[in-house]
């Protein structure tokens, strides 16, 4: 029903994404979304560091730069910066922007440049065996936690929001018609711009964590997920456990480029002639 | 052609599955409603194309570009 191959690299598939994986169907909800806001390809610029979801603009037939562990935002801050007329959008992983990439992160939010940021949140670093990553749930079972995680996890929307970032939302792998609308509402918004995924990873996370399934992860993302509407009409006691879905915080901010280009004019001797 | 497709005016033609690039996790045979699919050897089959209702969840939900619903497109006009 969608014609996906027009905006991927057919030679590079299938994927090296572990069976059952989200990252495929947030990939898929990424090109919808760019499907539907009518972008060209060539103006769009996709930016990632390391990780299996940095893996995302390999397979894709835009401009792509596959950067190093956690500058997925440096390097996008570059491109934006140079060619303004660019859509940026980064593709990052629970690992990559919140531990490795922490402080570009909280700085690309706070400069609020025009970047939109996909951050899929599987809650492990999956790629390298199962290590706690910063948003592994507490309690929750990985490689480096074989007892049991007993940090606490980082809200990744709340340290965006915190930080300066004009547009921050939660989607899921299981809600993927809502994260196409998600996605598509951060790229139109002229900032910096979070999309958090929480998707399944079965193999590194779900399997030390009593998940059998990728299924099963889907089921407890359905379970879990309430809509920002849904939760406004909840108790405390109801939304114990569960997270919140959607555009969490929308705010017009000046914008980094822009306020750039407004310096540039002010201090051009030629301006006022 | 069953009932529910039929309202919508929605028939299905063909269910095509790349196996090559199918990696067996039956998130499609979970996701439909109508359990049109069935995995084979580790591999999505189409079992009961007849109770398909064109919902197109598989193909929205395979995480590795496998699925296309091709819909009857003369039955929609």
């Amino acid at each position: 029903m969608f014609n996906y191959n027009e905006y991927l690299r057919n030679e590079k598939l299938p994927h090296i994404w572990c069976p059952g994986c989200g990252d495929g169907t947030v990939l898929k909800a990424i090109i919808r979304a760019i499907h539907n806001l009518q972008i060209r390809k060539d103006d769009l610029v996709m930016v990632s560091g390391i990780g299996c979801s940095s893996r995302t603009p390999g397979y894709v037939d835009f401009n792509t730069l596959h950067t190093t562990h956690g500058r997925a935002l440096a390097f996008a801050t570059g491109v934006k910066h140079a060619k303004p007329g660019l859509k940026v959008l980064v593709v990052s992983g629970d690992g990559d922007a919140t531990a490795i990439g922490g402080n570009h992160f909280i700085h690309a939010a706070r400069r609020n440049i025009d970047i939109t940021m996909i951050l899929y949140n599987n809650y492990i670093y999956g790629m390298t065996g199962g290590q706690a990553s910063p948003t592994t749930p507490t309690g929750s079972f990985a490689s480096t936690a074989p007892y049991g995680n007993i940090d606490p996890n980082f809200d990744i929307c709340a340290l965006a929001q915190a930080a300066g970032a004009s547009f921050v939302a939660r989607g899921t792998a299981y809600h993927a018609p809502q994260l196409d609308r998600l996605i598509e509402k951060a790229i139109l918004n002229r900032g910096f711009s979070l999309v958090e995924v929480m998707l399944q990873c079965p193999i590194a996370y779900g399997r030390r964590n009593r998940f059998k399934t990728a299924n099963d992860m889907l089921k407890w993302q359905k379970e879990h997920a309430v809509s920002v509407d849904a939760a406004a009409k909840m108790t405390a006691e109801e939304l114990e456990g569960k997270f919140l879905t959607g555009v969490l915080f929308q705010k017009e901010r000046p914008e980094f480029t822009a306020q750039y280009e407004h310096m540039i004019e002010r201090l051009n001797p030629h301006s006022e002639e | 052609m069953n009932k529910a497709a039929a309202k919508k005016g929605k028939k299905i033609k063909e269910i095509a599955i790349r196996e090559a690039w199918c990696k067996g996790c039956a998130i499609c045979v979970e996701v439909c409603p109508k359990q049109v699919l069935v995995m084979d050897h580790l591999v999505a089959k189409v079992a009961n194309l007849e109770a398909c209702i064109v919902c197109g969840r598989c193909e929205l939900f395979c995480p590795d570009f496998c699925i296309e619903v091709i819909p009857d497109v003369q039955d929609n006009s």
